[in-house]
């Protein structure tokens, strides 16, 4: 029988340090709250919001697949792998961290803010040698359909990561509809909503809410708003 | 339990990492952390300070956690063993509160 678990936006945990606003969906750095620990291997999901020219300095990571979306405008990534991108709306940003990787990123701008995604995920794979991917997406191919940006599958659709999970996003005119298979036995999907509102399985979700389905082979989405945006995450449930 | 002071051993096989999780895991008040790159340094660590948690950090395989995690409870049958996740950076805080919550461990104020 499926489950589900609702976390509206207004319910998450929020720092702001001023060139930095972010906002928790899970236990993060200051934030804290046992009830809120992970869903499944998703154990970070970080709304964030950078003020022109500033950014996260030299830091480093280990063991966690971690994936950036930005939403609006354009990130500066630099890591000690080598690489130096930049990534905008439309790309995906992938860092497989495993025996560890330090990285900083930047808004590449000074005149505007960057809003991006961080999605930490608990891998499948220990100490694997750090790996750095990006893809650029046509944005056309989300209309109203889900349009694959993650998966484990080097030759599926979108960019891999070392983990069972698939990530769909998806931008749709009111009153489409959508089923969402999920991909493996075992596994749940965390729905979070971009922009305007949707029903998942009947329930309502808004913007900047996410809602978690465990033990559910399919979900149900209606967009109930035009122009409404999501991100599935279909991951292990440990 | 209530304790005063919080003792954290740390292994990790990366260096450069191991020394950032040394600065974090001794930045709280009442923490002290110490990190240690080999096996054979962790045990002697382990021998002269009662840790209350062990985190096994990048480059240790699940094998040698699970050989590890035997070995430390037959030493200290007490010692909380975890694998950490993350390398410090936005995880290390709340995932030592979260195993203090999880044991019933109060850290005197």
């Amino acid at each position: 029988m499926a489950s589900y678990i609702l976390h509206k936006a207004d319910t998450r945990g929020h720092a702001d340090h001023g060139w930095l606003s972010s906002h928790h969906t899970f236990s993060f750095a200051s934030y804290y709250n046992p009830e809120r620990m992970q869903f499944g291997a998703l154990r970070v999901f970080n709304d964030d919001k950078v003020a022109g020219g500033r950014g996260f300095d030299a830091h480093p990571h280990d063991n966690m697949e971690i994936i950036s979306i930005p939403l609006e405008g354009d990130l500066e990534h630099k890591d000690n792998l080598g690489n130096t991108e930049i990534i905008r709306q439309g790309d995906i940003q992938v860092m497989s961290t495993g025996t560890g990787v330090f990285h900083s990123e930047y808004n590449a701008n000074k005149d505007r803010p960057v809003s991006f995604l961080q999605i930490w995920l608990f891998p499948n794979q220990l100490n694997v040698t750090p790996r750095y991917d990006q893809i650029s997406l046509d944005i056309r191919d989300k209309k109203n359909q889900l349009q694959q940006i993650i998966s484990p599958d080097k030759d599926d659709a979108g960019t891999w990561i070392y983990q069972d999970a698939w990530f769909n996003m998806g931008l749709f005119d009111k009153g489409k509809e959508v089923n969402y298979k999920v991909k493996k036995e075992g596994n749940g999907v965390y729905v979070f909503v971009l922009s305007g509102s949707f029903t998942i399985d009947g329930q309502a979700v808004g913007t900047r809410d996410g809602i978690g389905v465990s033990g559910a082979g399919s979900i149900n989405i209606v967009a109930t708003d035009e122009n409404a945006e999501l991100l599935i995450m279909d991951v292990p449930m440990l | 339990m209530q304790i005063d002071q919080l003792n954290i051993l740390a292994l990790g096989r990366n260096p450069e990492i191991m020394l950032v999780m040394n600065r974090l895991l001794n930045a709280p008040a009442r923490w002290y952390g110490v990190t240690v790159n080999t096996e054979e340094e962790m045990l002697a660590a382990f021998a002269t300070t009662s840790f209350h948690i062990v985190l096994l950090c990048a480059g240790v395989t699940p094998e040698e956690e699970v050989r590890l995690k035997a070995q430390l409870s037959a030493l200290n049958p007490s010692v909380i063993v975890r694998r950490h996740y993350g390398g410090g950076s936005g995880l290390l805080n709340n995932e030592i509160k979260f195993v203090l919550d999880q044991e019933n461990i109060q850290l005197a104020s």
